[in-house]
């Protein structure tokens, strides 16, 4: 830190009569619960973890029901979901594998981001032995600790990670700056410029690029190919509604299994009968029971995921709305 | 949705441009026949437009449906924590209007009211305080005009050209005049002596989103240019950008400028937050990472011609305009090269320039059909000159994703399609 101030900084800090600004006698006093309520970061040294503890067995089961559906059940990865484990050494390579094991450089970076953030949808409804259950689970898939190594508050910060050495603090103003301040060539710079490589072999530029003129008129259409009797606006809205749901589940004929099994046609559909997908114990209770999903059960499922089925590897944590369930399903009726 | 365009809009293109190079260049071109737009009394002469209570807050006419922001959907696992790309293409100026400035979520855009909104300073401070929106409201306040460039923006051109268009190679970046409050007066309203030297402390930022995207900034940044800003380009902030307050850090990686900004902690050191390790930490070559890595190094785009916006218009004049910024001040010059870097013409620059904000650049200049292989180089105040990709890599290796502000190509082929490639 000290490397970074700057000359310029120590004058400002130590001559700038920066509270000589008078003050306003704005905003309250801070309650301790409210403090307590939000200032839950989670420092290298152990600052900030509350007393608990967990370990990789009691973490697997929890992981398997609220992280595996993006991450896979070994921290692997699914699709563009981030791998949490493996790809040791290979930060040098040509595509290093950055995961939990082989790049983090503190566990507490860990402990504080699923605290806050995970699982994806429903952040923040973890208890505090599940949290260090988990991250205990994430250091065991990584060969890190073993299945029986409980991690709690008092050994925590002593563990030390893989890459903890693997950082500088920026370079740049000595590796690059200096380099690249001098008056620059304007002429004869280099004998020649040759294109090496270009865009258009790699085709991977979303749509089509274009000009103002010409312009798509997808809205036109929208009124033939809808014969379904269901308000238009409704299905609209429902599509807007699905965005919550579009990272994890395709819709439509032909979609496929992402994270969440594809939703083709799932209104009057057997419920777990995704082809190829694995579903928790509860839907496959429910196919082998044959209980075929409709509006009403669709409705309650989306307002209270977890309440209708127990174990759903849906991290979602439903929706509110009365009007964007009717919605949703209107879309999921009608998706193409 | 129908998508005729690959061949369609081609074969208009190359009529477009044949009919133009008929055209003698030192004058007007003639015409033989009257143009019935001029001859005849159009509908919109006669008859009359909308009226004043048609819209209460106007969306672009119709006919401009095209520029907005656009997203590449095979870079992030889904749309809810991913990133979209300015239409910078497609832009004039340097403000970006927030409708299409580019967005990036962690846990998506959320709903927070103005009523229901508060702002916690705690930590290393004589006096935690709670602000409401209205509290912000009452303390003296600024404009000022700031860029926003993500990290990663470019960060898809590492190992070779890749995306064909101005608005997916440079498009994580916006630009707009923001109304806040310094976050200095904010952190002196809670006192700073508790903190004592404040030579190595931090304050750790976070928004009210799930994914709260926490960082921590160095107290001297904090105590320099940092707004806590709740206006943009003159009006509310904008959902998507962290309605109803954000945080401004000017001149750094667009990961720092927090939105839904709900709390501020003074702390003596770092939290080392999931944003700031495993994130938007830069690999070398050696496997080697670097942290802290804050500033946007100066850097700039030809936006037009470019990919997305060919020549069309034939032999002739041709307005080159491109933009250029630099986080570390403002900028003082962009150069533009025709052939790949051989040769360098400075450009004018359109507006007079300001500090960590965006610039634009034109070389008003004349096209007859040959190839070019343009670039711009961008030099800001404090003499730092936009590298090279060669020059990028020849440090960093491959293998960073962030902080790619290496000079672009655009290959301009004689029918006026213009190519993102790498040149030797």
């Amino acid at each position: 830190m000290l490397r970074y101030l700057s000359l310029i900084t120590i004058c400002f800090l130590a001559t700038t009569p920066i509270f000589a600004d008078s003050k306003f006698g704005l905003g309250r006093t801070a309650l301790p619960s409210e403090i307590s309520a939000w200032d839950i970061d989670v420092l290298p040294d152990g600052r900030g973890l509350p007393a608990g503890k967990g370990d990789a067995i009691v973490g697997e089961e929890i992981f398997a029901n609220k992280c595996a559906a993006c991450h896979g059940d070994f921290a692997e990865g699914i699709d563009n979901w981030p791998a949490l484990a493996g790809g040791f050494d290979t930060l040098a390579d040509e595509d290093p594998v950055k995961t939990v094991g082989s790049y983090w450089p503190y566990l507490s970076t860990l402990w504080d981001y699923i605290n806050r953030s995970m699982p994806f949808g429903e952040a923040q409804t973890l208890t505090s032995d599940e949290v260090y259950s988990i991250v205990a689970y994430i250091l065991y898939s990584n060969d890190l600790i073993e299945d029986d190594f409980v991690l709690n508050n008092q050994n925590f910060s002593k563990f030390n990670m893989y890459n903890s050495n693997g950082f500088i603090i920026d370079d740049r103003k000595i590796s690059e700056y200096s380099n690249w301040s001098k008056e620059p060539c304007m002429k004869d710079c280099k004998q020649s410029s040759k294109i090496t490589k270009r865009a258009s072999v790699i085709d991977v530029t979303p749509g089509e690029s274009s000009s103002s003129q010409e312009i798509e008129q997808p809205e036109l259409n929208s009124k033939k190919t809808n014969i379904v009797s269901i308000d238009p606006e409704l299905i609209k809205a429902g599509e807007k509604v699905f965005k919550k749901c579009k990272s994890c589940h395709a819709v439509g004929e032909g979609a496929k299994n992402k994270s969440g099994p594809q939703l083709y046609n799932i209104i009057g559909r057997k419920m777990g009968s995704a082809d190829r997908y694995k579903y928790s114990k509860g839907f496959k209770l429910a196919s082998d029971e044959g209980r075929i999903w409709d509006e009403q059960l669709m409705i309650e499922f989306l307002r209270k995921p977890k309440k209708f089925m127990k174990g759903t590897k849906m991290s979602f944590g439903g929706l509110k709305k009365d009007k964007d369930l009717d919605a949703i399903v209107a879309y999921l009726k009608t998706a193409k | 949705m129908r998508n005729p365009k690959k061949a369609s809009s081609r074969r208009a293109f190359l009529q477009g441009s044949a009919a133009a190079i008929t055209g003698s260049l030192a004058t007007a071109s003639t015409a033989n026949e009257a143009d019935p737009l001029i001859t005849n009394v159009q509908d919109w002469a006669s008859s009359t437009g909308d009226g004043v209570d048609e819209t209460p807050y106007g969306l672009p006419i119709e006919f401009e449906r095209d520029v907005i922001r656009r997203n590449v959907s095979w870079l992030t696992a889904g749309p809810i924590s991913s990133i979209n790309f300015t239409p910078i293409h497609a832009l004039e100026g340097t403000i970006t209007p927030q409708g299409c400035a580019f967005e990036r979520h962690h846990s998506g855009a959320i709903e927070l009211q103005k009523k229901d909104y508060r702002l916690m300073i705690n930590g290393l401070v004589d006096n935690p305080l709670i602000f409401t929106y209205e509290d912000l409201e009452r303390f003296p306040r600024q404009n000022h005009v700031y860029f926003c460039e993500c990290a990663a923006n470019t960060g898809m051109e590492w190992a070779g050209a890749q995306l064909n268009g101005a608005q997916f190679t440079h498009g994580m970046i916006h630009n707009m005049e923001y109304t806040g409050v310094p976050l200095r007066l904010l952190l002196n309203e809670a006192g700073l002596n508790k903190a004592e030297n404040l030579k190595d402390k931090w304050v750790y930022v976070e928004g009210a989103d799930a994914s709260s995207n926490g960082r921590s900034i160095p107290m001297e940044k904090a105590l320099d240019d940092v707004l806590v800003a709740f206006k943009a380009n003159g009006e509310a902030l904008r959902k998507e950008h962290g309605y109803p307050v954000r945080l401004v850090v000017p001149g750094w990686e667009g990961n720092m400028w927090v939105k839904w900004i709900r709390r501020i902690e003074v702390s003596d050191s770092p939290v080392e937050s999931r944003e700031e390790t495993s994130k938007y930490t830069d690999v070398l070559a050696n496997g080697i990472a670097r942290k802290w890595t804050w500033v946007m190094d100066a850097k700039s785009i030809i936006t037009s011609p470019s990919p997305q916006t060919p020549v069309k218009h034939g032999n002739g004049p041709l307005v080159i305009s491109g933009l250029a910024w630099s986080g570390h001040g403002k900028i003082k010059r962009v150069d533009i090269s025709k052939d790949g870097g051989i040769t360098w013409e400075t450009a004018r620059l359109g507006n007079q320039s300001e500090t960590k904000a965006l610039t634009r650049f034109y070389l008003d200049t004349e096209w007859n059909g040959e190839e070019w292989l343009l670039q711009a180089r961008a030099i800001d105040e404090t003499g730092y000159v936009q590298p090279t990709k060669h020059q990028l890599r020849e440090i960093r290796g491959e293998n960073s994703v962030y902080h790619n502000n290496c000079i672009q190509t655009w290959h301009l082929k004689t029918t006026g399609e213009v190519e993102n490639v790498e040149v030797s």
